[in-house]
């Protein structure tokens, strides 16, 4: 019998319902690969149970003759969505302990699709990172090794730096994560498995702990094209709760998947060839764009010319709405409370708020404090609005030549755990080519497409035209049909 | 309109004053969440997820408080913004459990209006102002903190958090403490006709902030303090008079005044100041990310037009123009909704309006007042006064006997028919029973009917009250009259 835990999440549906094995089965085996996988910290929690229970329940519909789109498929749910009943931390200490007593709309429409749940995945705290460094709950260790024989430990990633380990580590065929400036897109790039953000909107916040709101989205990372749209499609949906949804029927993505690209004309920014670039970067944009122009796309050179203004307005805008989001954690009513002998309340939030967060996420609440104060909200705050307007310009007017845009994901392979972390800058670089995207609201994914010089996973994105996420998964189709990206992460753990 | 002056010890000095009125939007549940916005419940049995502000809770606009924002606009002749936006304060306290507050800064709902204020509605010949409406805007209330329920700990309630509330700002249009308490009746009466506030202000749904500060008469304006939560139109009124004394007493002494928020203590008659400058809060307002900017279409604001009832100024002037109302019985009348409306169904069941306008302010007042009711517990109902009336009307009962079969009435909470028949107490217009009483009355008095013949013109009254009071005051009196008159001359 095949390791189950090699199939993806069509293999695992697909074979379910033809009888080939029962959930039962797949949940066991997954599990087992969690437990044995706990060097990687991709779990905070883990809930075999939960899967379990689910897969019971899967094979009880099968022998009813009344399968769900997801029976029989267990996964990983980043510690960001709100799960009721079971412990949800946002990866930080202010939340350890925790326990929702309600569902986020995106995990009780894929329970509701009849997924099971493997466990609560680590992420960056509050979804502050691009390396999985800081989460209270310790790094994420990404699978993969450099092929220099080093054993260094590497990243995987972030904020998603749980959901990608374990995705690549075949701990769970799919996972959940969301994406603010890239972290879906980034992680996904560095351990070589694709990961979606869709238009804003598409998939409802209702009860993700909320970083910058007008951008956070959420989003399924898994191994190929076509199981992120099995996936997004459970995710996605109108929801009254939530009023930045939209009131839009799910397209059917995987009936129409198609990497034919034949009257699609893929962009190239030229903007994104930035300075420094790595040389095998560089050229796996260029095998890209032969394979765009093998699957029938027409090339075309396109500008976008605010594309440097990107990354700091989105320091700007991301910071400020999160100190905002950020300040309900107080320690009155939830979470950790740090009470000093006689203390007065605003000993108690200082207290509680020192201890709770860790460094990256205090840092961002001062730089968002900071752009929102007197004096400074014009020069800050309302001239990076006035530069996200610009962006999203900048992409109107470039579908005027084009249908979707191919560019590389990230500037680098996966770093080294501790290489970036004493330079919080040069960590924001991570996310140059993915935060414009995000600023805009426009569907963007990443796929695998190659290896560097040290065997190492490197991804291409593809950004589409607002509500194309057909767009982008076909053009990421087309990619993956013609990359052959077959790398696995050798196992060490 | 107000020549009123604080008499300083250099000389006058002018009091300018606007106001802040924090007013509860009735609805039933919270401007962005669905609990329930009901006064008095259990502490914290009306609170929902997104009012706790659990992590991933998200707002969703309650229409029906939008719709009562505009209508109050609407009321005030305002400019209904048809674009805004919501904008989140930030700030940290107990009370306040997402850390920002979601209201409306940079673009309000509503824009410039009036309200047309009388030092007393009752007098036609009192002054007049009109009174400017800066903006009303929409935003959530605050949760309530106790402090005195345990000896370190302090209790937070947030059945209050979320409510929706209109902050309905005026221009420093007011000089004097009369106008400012004029101005209050006035947006309290005014929101109580719309349906959009129920103006209690001992339970809180209408708090005022008190903006106060004085000049010499015609020097530019002089810093302002501002006194927050004053909870009645009588504190309203001394607050300022009270601050603007001790501004005065400052000035005089060569003081600044700093700008400030005050609290008013009622019971040392004093207004103290809040917070210090160090803790001054800089709320970092922008754009709430969570919310779309609020549009408002034309059928929208169409249903919110014709939604409106008769407001009170109007109706003041239909009683007294088309009713042909005393200016004092229309103010009366018109200053409460639910005054106006006991009257209209007294009307609609048939009661003329000067009479009934009459009966309601002196007889039916004076009663409630003296049985300490107030008229939504009233005994008598607008259809039994309406009846009471038609019965003066026809002749059936005099004056003096309908006042008797009144008190009767508010005794018994019978039909005044009923009372009549069982009692028989109608008014006898017979003439030749009046005049056999008569008759004895003047034979049983021939020395006073002597005295009046000779001039003693005031006796006849006498002689009314003993052939009334013969006939157990069931005589008409008119008849009484005409033949008393026959028979003495």
């Amino acid at each position: 019998m095949t390791d189950l835990t090699n199939l993806t999440v069509a293999g695992i549906r697909d074979g379910f319902r033809a009888g080939d094995f029962s959930a039962r089965e797949v949940a066991d085996a997954f599990n087992a690969n969690v437990a044995a996988a706990k060097v990687l910290n991709a779990f905070i929690v883990e809930t075999p149970d939960h899967a379990v229970a689910a897969a019971d329940a899967a094979d009880r519909d099968r022998s009813e003759g009344n399968v769900k789109p997801l029976s029989g498929v267990p996964i990983g749910m980043k510690d960001l969505f709100c799960t009721q009943g079971v412990q949800t931390t946002a990866g930080s200490h202010i939340l350890e302990g925790f326990t929702p007593q309600y569902e986020s709309t995106v995990s009780a429409k894929l329970w509701a699709a009849g997924a099971g749940m493997l466990g609560k995945l680590n992420m960056d705290q509050f979804a502050m990172g691009s390396s999985n460094e800081t989460s209270f709950f310790g790094n994420v260790i990404s699978p993969w090794r450099r092929s220099d024989g080093g054993n260094a430990a590497l990243a995987p990633g972030g904020s998603s730096g749980g959901s990608a380990s374990a995705i690549a580590a075949r701990l769970c065929p799919a996972a959940t994560g969301t994406d603010t400036g890239g972290s879906i897109r980034q992680p996904a790039a560095f351990v070589g498995i694709s990961g979606i953000k869709p238009t804003y909107g598409r998939c409802s916040r209702w009860g993700v702990v909320a970083f910058a709101s007008s951008l956070d989205q959420a989003g399924p990372m898994a191994h190929d094209v076509r199981d992120c749209a099995i996936m997004l499609e459970a995710m996605a949906g109108f929801d009254p709760k939530d009023s930045t949804s939209l009131e839009l029927a799910v397209p059917n993505w995987e009936v129409a998947l198609s990497g034919d690209l034949r009257g699609k004309r893929i962009g190239i920014p030229k903007e994104y060839r930035v300075d420094n670039m790595p040389a095998e970067i560089d050229a796996l944009w260029e095998k890209g764009i032969a394979w765009m122009k093998d699957a029938g796309a027409e090339i075309v050179e396109v500008s976008l010319p605010h594309t440097k203004y990107a990354l700091p307005a989105y320091y700007i805008i991301a910071p400020a709405e999160a100190s905002s989001n950020l300040a309900r954690y107080d320690g009155v009513r939830y979470g950790l409370r740090d009470l000093p002998d006689g203390a007065g309340l605003q000993d108690m939030y200082a207290a509680t708020r020192a201890a709770g967060f860790g460094p990256e996420v205090k840092r961002r609440i001062l730089i968002g404090t900071y752009v929102l104060s007197a004096g400074f909200y014009d020069a800050y705050y309302t001239q990076a609005q006035k530069v996200r307007t610009l962006i999203s310009q900048d992409f109107d007017r470039a579908w005027e030549k084009c249908d979707l845009l191919l560019t590389p994901t990230a500037p680098s392979a996966a770093f080294a755990l501790g290489e970036k972390s004493d330079d919080p800058l040069a960590m924001y670089l991570n996310d140059v080519f993915t935060v414009p995207s995000s600023l805009a609201g426009l569907p963007a994914m990443s796929v695998p497409a190659g290896l560097d010089g040290q065997g190492l996973p490197l991804g291409l994105q593809i950004i589409g035209k607002a509500l194309d996420e057909q767009g982008v998964l076909n053009a990421g189709l087309a990619i993956e049909e013609r990359a052959g990206f077959t790398a696995r992460a050798e196992k060490w753990w | 309109m107000s020549e009123y002056r604080i008499q300083g010890a250099t000389g006058e000095w002018e009091v300018v004053i606007g106001l802040e009125v924090h007013a509860q939007i009735t609805s039933n549940a919270k401007l962005f969440s669905g609990a329930a916005t009901t006064f008095g419940a259990e502490p914290n049995s009306q609170v929902s997820l997104v009012d706790a502000a659990m992590p991933g809770m998200l707002p969703v606009l309650n229409a029906e408080c939008v719709r009562q924002a505009v209508r109050t606009g609407m009321a005030i002749n305002a400019q209904i913004n048809r674009w805004s936006r919501f904008d989140r304060k930030n700030y940290f306290y107990a009370d306040l459990p997402q850390g920002y507050q979601i209201s409306q800064l940079y673009h309000p709902i509503v824009g410039e209006g009036e309200i047309a204020i009388s030092l007393d509605e009752k007098d036609a010949d009192a002054a007049t102002k009109v009174i400017g409406v800066e903006r009303i805007h929409i935003e959530q209330d605050a949760g309530k903190l106790m402090h005195d329920q345990h000896p370190t700990m302090s209790y937070v309630d947030l059945n209050r958090c979320g409510v929706a509330l209109m902050e309905i700002v005026s221009k420093p249009d007011m000089r004097s403490p009369a106008e400012a308490g004029a101005y209050v009746k006035k947006l309290r009466s005014i929101l109580r006709y719309v349906g959009s506030c129920d103006g209690n202000m001992e339970e809180g749904s209408m708090r005022a902030d008190v903006n106060v500060s004085v000049r010499r008469p015609g020097e530019e304006l002089g810093t302002r303090t501002e006194t927050k939560n004053v909870n009645s139109v009588r504190f309203v009124m001394q607050t300022i008079e009270i601050e603007a004394s001790r501004q005065v007493d400052v000035l005089e002494a060569g003081g600044k005044i700093v700008q400030e928020t005050r609290l008013f203590d009622a019971d040392k008659g004093e207004t103290r100041s809040m917070r210090s400058k160090e803790d001054a809060h800089d709320y970092r307002y922008f754009p709430d990310p969570d919310l779309l900017p609020l549009e408002l279409s034309d059928a929208f604001m169409a249903d919110c037009k014709a939604s409106l009832p008769e407001l009170p100024d109007a109706k003041r002037a239909r009683y007294q123009g088309d009713l042909g109302l005393s200016a004092y019985n229309a103010a009366v009348l018109t200053a409460e909704v639910d005054t106006a409306r006991w009257f209209e169904a007294l009307l609609e069941e048939g009661a003329a309006p000067k009479a009934g306008a009459n009966w309601l302010t002196s007889d039916l007042f004076g009663a409630l007042n003296r049985l300490g009711k107030d008229l939504s517990e009233s005994p008598v109902s607008p259809k039994q006064g309406a009846a009471l009336l038609a019965l003066v009307a026809d002749g059936t009962l005099s004056g003096s006997l309908s006042k008797q079969v009144f008190e009767i009435m508010l005794e018994t909470g019978d039909d005044p028919a009923k009372i009549v028949e069982e009692r028989g107490m109608k008014q006898t217009s017979d003439t030749g029973a009046i005049e056999a009483v008569i008759a004895d009355v003047l034979s049983a008095n021939a020395d006073k009917v002597a005295q009046y013949k000779d001039g003693k013109e005031a006796l006849f009254g006498f002689f009314v009250g003993q052939t009334m009071k013969a006939m157990a005051g069931k005589a008409n009196p008119g008849v009484v009259n005409e033949l008393l008159k026959k028979a003495l001359a």
